[in-house]
Order: structure tokens, then C-alpha cells, then sequence
């Protein structure tokens, strides 16, 4: 009876709610029960942070000694070991490089998005290092490149022409990546990361299958994640073009011996051209001419393009989904957000606010998306126009970009057991 | 000869515009450096915790260690907009959730019939596993004196679901709450329970103070 009476009052309760606060009052003990304390376990503290920087200061600086200046690659593999277990197993690969851009975007976007210390240092040094030494961050510092680098096991090379092409998905990435991050969208670096979820042996079971289907890959495929994904390899790459000093096969002059020419698993060695004048001067300026109308023409087009991407991209913030689903009337839609529409309904949100909010995010994607169009246009078009150009070059040499400074090939160089002796 | 010559001065010519693009780069980097580490004072204005830290004194010097080390940030869940979807039971990286349901024993009124704990429909009021709303069974009831009985978690049981905060928000005191625990939560850069929140209750906050478990502070927010 009592306790029909007691439900039948809680049952009453949520029309009480607005008036109480504390439905119950607080017992009096009469029995000496002292009550327990809430555990509150404290984060990571931000020293433990700053220690991450000095590591991966400590890192790339040795990187760079091993790389241009000891010629070692047993010292470099060493290092990388060590990056896999600290920074991969040990920090669980997060705050990585990649990851960085998209908190420097959603920074540089002017939101309220803050930039820890610890991320710019993550972002900024590795770029730093690259426009000095070379991409040595990649070459043993990188956890994602670490976990790759132990399974180049039968690596097969293919022609160039699909490497270019390849590599228009990573700067496609980024740019994608950096928009949706700038729109307070998605972090979807972070998302679609294959290897964060093998580090911590748990995540998303289609992540960590594209992860081990990656390293699968890998064995026959060079590091394919570096070559053919990542976003800031592609920052990397460009940082590497302009760098001071740079990781060279040979130690003193390349006797052309093509020795060499098979050592790089990532086809990032570039053989001598000696660039006979084989066109007359007023065709190599037409042929100039057209391939610069190209470039022009092909960033108008993406920028063009660009510009209806929103209708892609901008159902991934959560805002503009959710404006989409309020003014959707299909049954089945409402009932694959029904989740969101309940919590929508519950709170305390204005929906002409929302809508508001969710079209000033659309504009963004608007906008942001030309200059995403545009600046894929110019890359495609550049790289086209990069082909046709032919430098002189008198010896084997590694390409500046692409080149990982793993130092795999300073061994087959003749030259270099020469040094070795001495 | 004269050959050599243009590939020297073409050489010199593509070194010079390379130091000077490294030059420019390099500052850019520097300044974004700059800013991040010192310019944290000045952003202090745009968000609300940080304009209680900021005295906007006009140099560095002066500057708390408190506002200096105001950049490390943890996720944290606001229990004022949670609405208990059971998403954080699914949608955390980590295999058993970092999100688990904490106990404020302050707010607590010690109840006979607990709805944090007892299925709506429970025939009697024993701690048999069929009366009970945590699928896990990770609430444990004991008895303190009458009418009081006391509530605890088991937090290696708890998934995080959080039946029993629904439970307890909707007819008790809202002693349950739900909290990412930091000493299981391996801070993702994007939490993946707070993109996938329908009620957008995640958010980054000091990790100084890590929990949002003060009721009154909850309330002001919501």
C-alpha cells in the first residue's frame, strides 16, 4: 500500500519539477554514516605536455643529425622504433602533426577554438625542421610513418605518372580537412585516422580494419598512407622543396654508377638529365602558354565547382543536418535522427536561431569552398605544368618533395663505403 | 662557357627566391607560435572562462600561471544539457566508454525506492538483478539506517549509459550524473561521443577543473 502511494507521488514528480530542486531533502544521520567523497581523477597534467615537446624536439633534432650528418640508417630505424613505441603505443598517437592542421584552421577561422601550446608546437616544428633538414619527421619521428616503416617488406614501384596522379588525393584531403574544421564542422583527420585506433587496440572495427588493411598493403606498397593520404605530408612536401640543407645519396660526387637507381622504395630518387635542346625555343613557348592557360583555366573551374560543394559538404555539420531534418517530413528521416529530434524537442533551442546559425555555416561553405576549388584547380594545374618542365640535373639526386630522408639509399652508393672506410 | 654561366646565375637565381620564401615561411611560423603561446591572454575576452582568469593586465610578466596554463583543455560533459541517448555508452573510441555515471552523494536523498536504480516496473524493492535498471549491474544498494539506503558505483562495470541518470533526473534528486572520468579518458583532439551528442553537452574545459559536477554551476550554465 505504502508503496502504491510512493510511486503514484513519484509519478507525480516531473509536473513538480520546475518547483524543486532538491525533490528529497538531505537525510539526517542518525548512525555516525559519514558520506563518501566523489573521486574526482585528474587529466594528464599540462607538464606532461610540455615533456612531449622536449621529445619531439629531442627527436627531430637527432633525426636530422642521423639523416645529414652521421649517414646512419641504422640510427635512423633505431629512432623510428623508439617514435613507434613512444609516440604511437605509449601516447596513443594523438596529439599527432596530421591532426594539428585541423586545430590550426578552426584557429586561424577565428572561432572561439582555441590553439593549446602543445598542438602549435606539434604543428609548427616538424614544418620548421622540414624547411631546414628536409621532411626528417617523416623519415623517424611520425608514429603513423613508424608503424608503415616496419612493414616495407616486397616494395613494388609503379610508373610515375600514377604516383601524380595518386598524389592529388592528399592535397584534395587537406583541403577538404581544413574546410570542414574551419566551418566548426568535423575533425575528419582525426576521424578517418587508420592507425590512432591499431595504437590504442580499440576504435571504430571499420578504422582499425582500414589500418591493417593499409599495413597489409604496405608491405608491397611503400608507406602508402605518407605517399598517397596524408594531409601533412603534403605541407611537408612543399617545406622540403624550400629546405637549406637536404639529405643527398652520395657524400661527395655522384659517379652516375646507377647503383642507386633501385634503392628508394618510395620512387623518390631522380636519375641525371642531361637536357639536350631537343624543341625549337618558339614551340617550348607555345607548348609554356597553353599549360599556363591551363593552370588558369583549371583553378577557375574548381573555384567554380567549389562553390556548390556545400551542397556536399555542409549536411556534415551538425547545425545545418539538423535544420535539414526539422524541415524534412520523410517518416524514415525522422526516424534515423530520432535521436536528435528528441533532444532537439527537449531542450531549450530556438529554431529560427538554428536555422539562422545553420545558414550562416552554409555561407561559409560557400565561400570556403570556391577558395578550396580554386586552390585544388591550381595545384592540379601546377603540377601538369611541372611535368613538362625539364631541369638539368648531373646526378642522381633525391627528389626534394617526395624524398622521406629515410636513408635507405646512402648504402648503395659506392662513394659512400668509401667514406665508411676512411 | 657561356652556358655554365646561365646555369650558375640560374642556380643563384632559384637559391635566392628559395631563402626567401623559407624566410617569409619561417616567419609565419614564428608568429603563429607567438601568438598561440602569448596570445592567449589577448583571446582571454572571447570566451567565458576566461575573462573570470583575465585581469587584462597589459603585460606578461604579470600574467597568472593560471592564464598562462589556460590552453590545456579536457573534454567534459554538462550534465545541465545532457538527455541521456545512451550515446556515450557507443560512440567513445575506448572499448568500455571513459564516460561513466558519477555519484554526488551530497545531493543524494539516500531513497528507499531509488529510480536510479530500480526498474519502473520492479515488483519488490531487493537488489535482485531483474529490478534493477543497470544493465550492467554496476550500482550497488546498501542499507545505512531507515529510511536511508546508500548508492554507489562500481565505475569498472559502468558503460555509461546512463539508464540510471535518466532514472534518478527524471524522479529524484539528480544525484547521478554523467562524467568523462580522465583517468580512462585518453583526450581524442575531437572527442567522438561529442560530434556524434544530439544535445551538444560536450565541451573543452580547464583541466584545472576537469569535472562539471557542481550543481549551482550547472545551473547558471543551462
Amino acid at each position: 500500500m505504502m508503496r502504491i502511494a510512493a510511486l503514484i507521488l513519484y509519478l507525480l514528480m516531473p509536473a513538480l519539477a520546475a518547483l524543486a530542486e532538491n525533490r528529497f531533502p538531505q537525510p539526517q544521520f542518525e548512525s555516525g554514516y559519514t558520506m563518501p567523497v566523489t573521486t574526482t581523477p585528474s587529466p594528464r597534467a599540462a607538464t606532461v605536455e610540455m615533456l612531449d615537446i622536449l621529445i619531439l624536439v629531442g627527436a627531430l633534432s637527432l633525426a636530422a643529425w642521423l639523416i645529414l650528418k652521421k649517414r646512419s640508417r641504422r640510427g635512423v630505424f633505431l629512432l623510428t622504433v623508439f617514435s613507434l613505441l613512444y609516440f604511437g603505443f605509449w601516447r596513443k598517437g594523438c596529439v599527432c602533426s596530421i591532426g594539428s592542421i585541423q586545430n590550426v584552421a578552426a584557429w586561424l577561422s577565428g572561432s572561439e577554438a582555441i590553439l593549446p601550446v602543445s598542438v602549435a608546437a606539434f604543428f609548427i616544428l616538424p614544418l620548421v625542421f622540414a624547411l631546414f633538414f628536409g621532411r626528417v619527421f617523416c623519415a623517424a619521428v611520425c608514429p603513423l610513418g613508424a608503424i608503415q616503416e616496419m612493414m616495407i617488406l616486397f616494395p613494388k614501384l609503379f610508373p610515375r605518372q600514377v604516383s601524380l596522379a595518386l598524389g592529388m588525393i592528399p592535397v584534395s584531403y587537406l583541403g577538404v580537412a581544413v574546410l570542414l574544421a574551419a566551418t566548426g564542422s568535423s575533425f575528419i583527420i582525426c576521424r578517418f585516422d587508420p592507425f590512432v585506433p591499431v595504437f590504442r587496440l580499440s576504435g571504430e572495427p571499420v578504422m582499425i580494419l582500414v589500418g591493417v588493411g593499409l599495413l597489409v598493403l604496405g608491405i608491397f606498397v611503400a608507406r602508402p598512407f605518407c605517399r598517397f593520404l596524408c594531409p601533412y605530408g603534403v605541407l611537408l612536401n612543399w617545406a622540403s622543396r624550400l629546405s637549406k640543407w637536404h639529405a643527398t645519396i652520395t657524400p661527395t660526387e655522384c659517379d652516375q654508377c646507377r647503383l642507386c637507381e633501385r634503392a628508394c622504395p618510395f620512387d623518390a630518387i631522380r636519375m641525371p638529365v642531361t637536357c639536350p635542346v631537343s624543341e625549337s625555343r618558339a614551340t617550348g613557348v607555345r607548348r609554356l602558354k597553353v599549360l599556363l592557360l591551363l593552370v588558369v583555366a583549371l583553378g577557375s573551374a574548381g573555384a567554380w565547382g567549389g562553390a556548390h560543394l556545400d551542397r556536399v559538404l555542409a549536411p556534415l555539420n551538425a547545425k545545418v543536418r539538423l535544420v535539414q531534418v526539422l524541415g524534412s517530413s520523410d517518416p524514415a528521416v525522422e526516424k534515423q535522427f530520432s535521436v536528435e529530434l528528441e533532444a532537439f524537442r527537449s531542450g531549450e533551442r530556438n529554431p529560427d536561431t538554428l536555422a539562422a546559425e545553420a545558414e550562416a555555416i552554409r555561407r561559409q561553405f560557400r565561400r570556403g569552398g570556391t577558395c578550396l576549388g580554386g586552390f585544388l584547380g591550381l595545384v592540379f594545374g601546377l603540377s601538369i605544368l611541372s611535368v613538362s618542365i625539364r631541369r638539368a640535373r648531373d646526378s642522381y639526386e633525391p627528389d626534394r618533395g617526395e624524398c622521406l630522408s629515410c636513408a635507405r639509399c646512402y648504402l648503395s652508393c659506392p662513394e659512400e663505403h668509401k667514406r665508411l672506410k676512411t | 662557357m657561356s652556358e655554365l654561366q646561365t646555369t650558375g646565375a640560374m642556380q643563384s637565381r632559384r637559391e635566392f627566391l628559395r631563402t626567401l620564401l623559407r624566410g617569409v615561411l619561417l616567419a609565419g611560423l614564428a608568429g603563429m607560435g607567438a601568438r598561440a603561446l602569448l596570445g592567449r591572454r589577448c583571446q582571454s575576452a572571447t570566451s567565458s572562462d576566461r575573462v573570470k582568469l583575465c585581469k587584462g593586465c597589459p603585460d606578461l610578466a604579470s600574467c597568472s600561471s593560471a592564464v598562462l596554463s589556460a590552453g590545456h583543455k579536457v573534454w567534459q560533459l554538462d550534465p545541465a544539457k545532457c538527455t541521456q541517448c545512451g550515446r556515450c555508452a557507443t560512440q567513445c573510441v575506448l572499448q568500455a566508454s571513459a564516460v561513466k555515471c558519477v555519484h554526488r552523494p551530497k545531493q543524494c536523498g539516500y531513497c528507499r525506492l531509488c529510480f536510479g536504480f530500480f526498474q519502473p516496473g520492479a515488483t519488490t524493492l531487493t537488489s535482485a538483478a531483474e529490478n534493477q535498471i543497470c544493465p550492467t549491474g554496476a550500482i550497488r544498494r546498501k542499507f545505512i539506517e531507515e529510511p536511508y539506503y546508500e548508492y554507489t558505483i562500481d565505475e569498472s562495470l559502468c558503460i555509461g549509459c546512463g539508464r540510471c541518470v535518466k532514472g534518478c533526473s527524471a524522479f529524484g534528486n539528480s544525484s547521478l550524473v554523467l562524467q568523462v572520468r580522465h583517468d580512462r579518458c585518453v583526450n581524442c583532439n575531437e572527442c567522438s561521443i561529442a560530434r556524434n551528442c544530439p544535445s551538444d553537452a560536450f565541451r573543452q574545459v580547464q583541466a584545472t577543473a576537469p569535472y562539471l559536477l557542481n550543481p549551482r554551476s550547472e545551473r547558471t550554465a543551462s
